[in-house]
């Protein structure tokens, strides 16, 4: 899809789950082509956001637009999948295909799409295994494979880093980035700032609110991450790259310092 | 050789073990998605559910079939409608609701009588309730449930699988959970006579753990599932005879006895499968 405007747009948006309010006043727009990053603690409403964008969070105040005829996939976290369901890798791909035919079997059609998409990501030969029986890298494929099934113009995935080796995160930065070359629009959230945050083109920092959002150069300062954080973090730069230095051990010795002092004036 | 056929002369045993062969198999269907759904419970709860309709139905005069079915289907909406505000866990809310229904009947049975029926047969199960009545009403049943999850086969396992992306891809999961329990209640109404409301449960877990140790693959999760549920009946249902112990202990003996072999079998990656499937055990 090339849309003149964005394909998803947040105005002023708040959402809560009962009393407590998980973002406040966000604004966002993703547009056509797009590769853009949220970044934020636990609890900052990263995936809230996400499931707002998916339609499946209602904003208590606020608006969502969405560019009419707008096809959203949405990949999850790999730490929320059942992986002991008896699913195989094909029959998970091909969920994607739930409306439409209504017959329990793939047709031809549908076989040689599933087929094609796994050649693609480059797991063309896992389609009967089980996804409990794949690497870390190729289950995120799997959930990949079922989102690009469903032809979206607009990715979602949350934190499809989470969990995996250098390796994979090099895999599956490189497969986004792909991707997104071919035309297809993506945002994702994660807590890598280093191996993942700092390679996409835009980032937002999130913490309930929008603290910042631009590219990584002009969003990973020192300043924003502690709004966003709550943490004091040093920023360096390695070959043109941000490099956030987590201050926590720097931190950490100075409170148990803090305390022996305590403890000896007592 | 003669002795082990005659029993088939009998039509009240023809009509127990058609009965018992489909509800076995019906059982099984249907459970491997409240297996997969990690809400067994939900089967044993929705029987004792049903068992307070049943009182109910005995104590207005109005059809059984109607009057408890349309109990246990409220039930299960209950059931789901309480889950869904996720603060309280299925478990609980099947704990609750359920009990309650099933000490209602246990007391109006007590202070009004049950009006001829007699509450044992659908605690216990009864072959010799089991006319053609009985057997038309499985068999409508079991042609039910076959047509939701054949027709419904990709929103049932997407909903089943991962619900807040079915949700989101168009599945109209709400509507879907509710047929789920509609067919669920039709088939513990169903099959209540010849199972008892005590042993319905198990009949709908067994086949479904038994078939997920011997499986990876959800399509095929579902035939065997059927498959040992339909075996179970049907053998339990001739050794019911043969060892005159009431039908339904015997149809749930011979599905544990099955998950027994396929447990000692099947190896660590058996039981592991099976043991991920499902937390708790009716």
């Amino acid at each position: 899809m090339t849309a003149p405007g964005p394909l998803v747009r947040l105005d002023r948006v708040t959402c809560r789950y009962g009393d407590e309010a998980v973002l406040v006043d966000v604004d966002l727009a993703v547009g056509t082509g797009e590769f853009v990053g949220v970044v934020g603690p636990s609890g900052s409403g990263k995936t809230t956001l996400l499931r707002t964008v998916l339609g499946t969070v209602a904003p208590a105040t606020g608006t969502m637009h969405r560019h009419p005829g707008l096809r959203v996939s949405y990949v999850p976290q790999v730490e929320t999948v059942n992986w002991n369901f008896p699913v195989t890798v094909d029959e998970c791909v091909l969920m994607a295909r739930v409306r439409g035919r209504r017959l329990p079997w793939p047709s031809r059609a549908e076989r040689e799409e599933v087929a094609s998409v796994l050649e693609r990501l480059g797991i063309a030969e896992l389609g009967s295994r089980h996804i409990r029986e794949l690497s870390g890298g190729q289950q995120q494929r799997v959930f990949l494979a079922r989102a690009l099934l469903g032809r979206p113009d607009l990715l979602l995935l949350d934190e499809p880093t989470s969990g995996v080796d250098v390796r994979t995160r090099h895999e599956v930065l490189h497969l986004l980035t792909d991707l997104n070359e071919a035309g297809l629009a993506i945002l994702l959230t994660t807590h890598d700032l280093n191996g993942m945050a700092a390679h996409l083109p835009t980032l937002v920092c999130l913490n309930r609110e929008v603290i910042g959002a631009g590219p990584p150069r002009a969003v990973l300062t020192a300043s924003v991450l502690e709004r966003t954080y709550g943490a004091r973090m040093e920023v360096l730069h390695h070959g043109g790259m941000p490099v956030v230095v987590d201050q926590y051990q720097d931190e950490r010795a100075k409170v148990v310092e803090l305390r022996r002092r305590e403890r000896r004036a007592l | 050789m003669e002795v082990l056929f005659e029993p088939f002369q009998f039509e009240f045993f023809r009509n127990g073990l058609a009965v018992a062969t489909m509800a076995g198999a019906l059982c099984g269907l249907i459970g491997t998605y409240v297996v997969l759904k990690g809400m067994s419970y939900i089967g044993h709860g929705l029987s004792h559910a049903i068992f307070g309709g049943f009182a109910v139905s005995a104590l207005l005069g109005v059809n059984f079939l109607l009057g408890a079915g349309l109990w246990g289907f409220a039930s299960a909406l209950m059931i789901g409608g309480v889950t869904r505000r996720r603060a309280i866990g299925s478990d609980a809310a099947i704990g609750v609701i359920t009990t309650a229904s099933f000490a209602l009947g246990l007391a109006l049975i007590k202070v009004f009588g049950s009006a001829g029926k007699s509450p044992d047969a659908y605690l216990f199960g009864n072959v010799l309730a089991v006319d053609r009545g009985q057997v038309v009403l499985v068999v409508a049943v079991s042609l039910l449930a076959v047509a939701v999850v054949f027709f419904g086969y990709r929103p049932l396992l997407f909903s089943t699988f991962d619900p807040e992306v079915a949700d989101a891809s168009g599945v109209r999961t709400a509507r879907v959970d509710a047929l789920l329990m509609l067919v669920l209640a039709a088939t513990i109404l169903a099959t209540m006579n010849v199972l008892g409301v005590t042993l319905v449960a198990a009949t709908l877990v067994i086949p479904a753990v038994v078939a997920r140790m011997l499986t990876n693959s959800f399509s095929r999760m579902l035939v065997l599932s059927s498959a040992i549920g339909a075996v179970s009946g049907f053998t339990g249902m001739v050794l019911s005879y043969h060892l005159d112990i009431p039908s339904g202990p015997m149809i749930v003996l011979t599905g544990s006895a099955l998950f027994a072999g396929v447990f000692a079998v099947s190896g660590r990656r058996g039981r592991g499968r099976a043991g991920h499937a499902e937390a708790g055990f009716a």
